[in-house]
């Protein structure tokens, strides 16, 4: 690995000739024998330069690596001796009509046709516009029963198609069908606008708006020269653990809710609101939009406002503290959620799973700790993890990542945060760069990849949410699990549809 | 036992008593736009030209609500002196091309052409609500009308599971190719007399996505929409605002 791919640094753009350019064989052997080791994907995606099809790949141990190569028209698949490239190779096949050959279940992922107009690998004529639309992996059996849910469900979330395959109570089998949101946020990022730029990252996943702004922010910071002050990295950090908060208060709650214990689904319901107006507070947005844009935030956090939030968290932390012990103190609870949709590392290792749901199976990667940016390079980040890798183990996640975040925000706010808040404005990309960008987002691992060419437009821009490593995680916990615990699975993950369909 | 009732004790009464009084909002939320025609030329062509959504319409000095996502770009370029928006989250049209706002005021919510819906669905209103394709902020500040501070069911509204149980549906998100069928066939399982609300910019507009060939461009060209709720993503008190105004 050392002497092929290129050792990068997370947010430091270089040039692209500085990427070593190899053969696909060396690549693909590289690739396999790193992940194999432990290594896991970060990126692996095809694109178009100068008529020719090319992949980039981005590896992670404890540092990151890169390396490209020219694309074949067909491959052997890497995923059968490394799993985590299974869904990247899909992906590449549905983009640009690429077949890995041998791949253990190939099958479109967001019900796209490919760009280059090349016969549909999947053999889709998409005249009809449903995902759905496509001959599902089923168990046989005279005692088989298949349950289908989705894409409309019967609460206010996104659209997905779940295809159950069960015997009596027990599921043997969950395919994840999803794609019905896709609304070509890729394409669109094919040299926007600048004006524009901010606000379509902001809203690839709307509760994700902080990790996939400063995902971008930090991309054209770095291909712009640009390194926003400190004030600002601090503001930053500050709102990434505010959506954290929002979602992981809001997730506990949707858990309580799913084993039939209201209060504290109730009172977490509410205090999710109250994080989320914390959001608002420093920009004016509950999900943050519209605060971080290249070059820093667009808005100062002054000493009254410093002083509302410290006085808001100092009152809400108890109430969160206390509604927690609430809620993980309940014996009614402990029986659900404990033993329930239990994932193995071994399992959770060969899919590649980031975040909570990754460390609730004893997989401690944090962005925050190993690729640190912003503050987050003063702060210390414990090395979180659980054992059990079954529901509680991911509540609990949630539970200890909850007090974490408010103690790093409280430990911010107690110094006055000067900032120069940036004004709308455009910019001029480096040309023939190359910069990824890794934040941890309340879901784990976002990544935002960017290649611009010799005339500083943006070639290629790749976005990656952390629900395309978890999904297949979701499919997994449901193994053998009764189907009435699916709801409470599906909480325990909260992945998003449309950070993964784009 | 001892310790659920401790909590219940602590958590309080946290219904807010809207419409009597209006909750306060934090100073920098962005809610309905005041327009100042009189700003130099020069100011409103700049806001025109840095609106990412390009919303504004520097000829006739307006503003389209509908596609606008609430940024505040012209608010902080012109500082003011062209557009600047306030705490009022107050504000819904019953057509399309009332949002496109130039300064005067929104027609009244409360006075539109559908006034038998107020009879129909005044004392209950059953929703179906659909995402098709949007960000999931929307549906977020759509679900939380159902926590405590908001309460909507106790003003007899409630979100149902199924569109057979619905007077309407509420859609959010631009209407991805991949979801229109759904959203079609969720309307036609809808019986009639029905209702359509489209929240939020990219509902109404395409908003951030706005010019994909993957999706909508706007709702209302695919089925008759009754309410227009804007916003990126509309604040729940303006989701509470619109519903009660326009059916209650």
């Amino acid at each position: 690995m050392k002497n092929a791919f290129i050792e990068i640094k997370n947010g430091a753009a270089i040039p692209r000739d500085e990427i070593p350019h190899l053969p696909f064989n060396r690549v693909r052997d590289l690739a396999v024998s790193h992940v194999k080791n432990g290594g896991k994907v970060v990126q692996f995606f095809g694109y178009e330069d100068q008529g020719t099809m090319k992949f980039m790949t981005v590896l992670r141990d404890d540092k990151l690596w890169a390396a490209g190569c020219d694309a074949p028209d067909s491959y052997p698949s890497m995923s059968c001796e490394a799993e985590p490239f299974h869904l990247f190779e899909r992906e590449i096949a549905e983009q640009f009509g690429i077949r890995p050959e041998g791949h253990p279940w190939l099958k479109m992922v967001r019900y796209q046709p490919n760009e280059r107009d090349l016969p549909d690998v999947f053999g889709n004529d998409y005249s009809e516009d449903i995902p759905g639309n496509y001959p599902y992996y089923q168990v046989q059996g005279d005692d088989i029963h298949e349950v289908a849910v989705g894409p409309v469900h019967a609460g206010v979330i996104e659209p997905g198609h779940f295809r159950f395959n069960c015997i009596g109570e027990r599921v043997l089998h969950l395919e994840i069908q999803l794609g019905y949101q896709h609304r070509g946020v890729e394409a669109l990022l094919k040299n926007p606008a600048p004006k524009r730029l901010p606000i379509i990252c902001e809203n690839i996943a709307g509760d994700t708006t902080i990790g996939h702004g400063l995902c971008m922010a930090q991309a054209v910071e770095a291909l712009t020269g640009v390194t926003p002050d400190k004030g600002a990295k601090v503001i930053r950090v500050i709102a990434l653990e505010l959506e954290r908060l929002a979602n992981h208060i809001g997730d506990l709650g949707a858990l309580s809710g799913d084993v039939a214990f209201l209060p504290p689904a109730n009172y977490f319901g509410r205090l999710r609101g109250d994080f989320l107006n914390l959001s608002l507070l420093l920009c004016g947005n509950r999900f943050g939009k519209g605060l971080v844009r290249p070059g820093g935030v667009s808005f100062a956090l002054d000493d009254e406002m410093r002083k509302i939030l410290t006085d808001r968290l100092a009152e809400l932390r108890p109430q969160v503290e206390h509604v927690l012990e609430l809620l993980f103190s309940a014996s009614t609870v402990r029986a659900r959620f404990e033993h329930c949709g239990a994932v193995s590392r071994e399992d959770a290792d060969h899919l590649g799973l980031v975040g909570p749901a990754g460390r609730g199976c004893g997989l401690p990667y944090d962005v925050r700790r190993v690729f640190p940016t912003e503050a987050y390079t003063d702060i210390g980040i414990p090395e979180n993890s659980k054992t059990t890798g079954d529901v509680d183990a991911r509540a609990k996640m949630r539970y200890d990542e909850v007090i974490q975040s408010m103690e790093i925000i409280q430990s911010l706010i107690t110094r006055p945060i000067e900032t120069k808040p940036v004004m709308p404005g455009n910019y001029r990309l480096a040309p023939s760069s190359f910069v990824v960008t890794l934040n941890e987002a309340w879901r784990g691992e976002v990544s935002h990849c960017l290649l611009t060419d010799d005339a500083g437009q943006i070639q290629r821009y790749k976005v990656k949410d952390p629900s395309f490593h978890n999904w297949n995680g979701l499919a997994m916990a449901l193994r053998d699990t009764g189907i009435s615990d699916f709801p409470l699975n599906n909480k325990s993950f909260n992945l998003s549809y449309c950070g993964f369909d784009l | 036992m001892l310790n659920t009732l401790k909590n219940r004790f602590e958590q309080g009464y946290r219904t807010c008593n809207y419409p009597k009084e209006k909750p306060a909002v934090f100073d920098r939320y962005r809610g309905m736009p005041v327009i100042k025609p009189q700003a130099p030329e020069e100011v409103i062509a700049a806001c025109a030209d840095a609106c990412p959504q390009d919303a504004i319409d520097a000829g006739k000095k307006n503003i389209d609500l509908g596609r606008c996502v609430f940024c505040g770009t012209c608010e902080r370029l012109s500082k003011g002196e062209f557009i600047s928006f306030t705490g009022d989250f107050e504000f819904s049209a019953a057509h399309r091309q009332s949002l496109v706002f130039d300064g005067s005021s929104l027609p009244d919510l409360a006075i539109h052409a559908k006034k038998h819906f107020k009879r129909l669905f005044g004392r209950s209103l059953q929703l179906r609500q659909v995402s098709a394709a949007g960000c999931n902020a929307c549906e977020a500040d759509l679900n939380v009308l159902a926590t405590p501070f908001f309460d909507l069911a106790r003003f007899g509204i409630n979100f149902v599971a199924s569109p057979r149980h619905a007077d309407g549906i509420v859609v959010t998100g631009p209407i991805s190719r991949n979801m229109k069928t759904a959203l079609l066939q969720t309307y036609e399982a809808t019986p009639d007399p029905k209702v359509v609300v489209a929240v939020g910019s990219c509902t109404i507009s395409g908003g951030p996505f706005k010019g994909s060939p993957e999706i909508a461009q706007g709702l209302d060209s695919i089925l008759p929409v009754d309410l227009f709720i804007p916003g990126c993503p509309p604040h729940p008190l303006t989701n509470l605002y619109a519903l009660l105004t326009y059916f209650k």
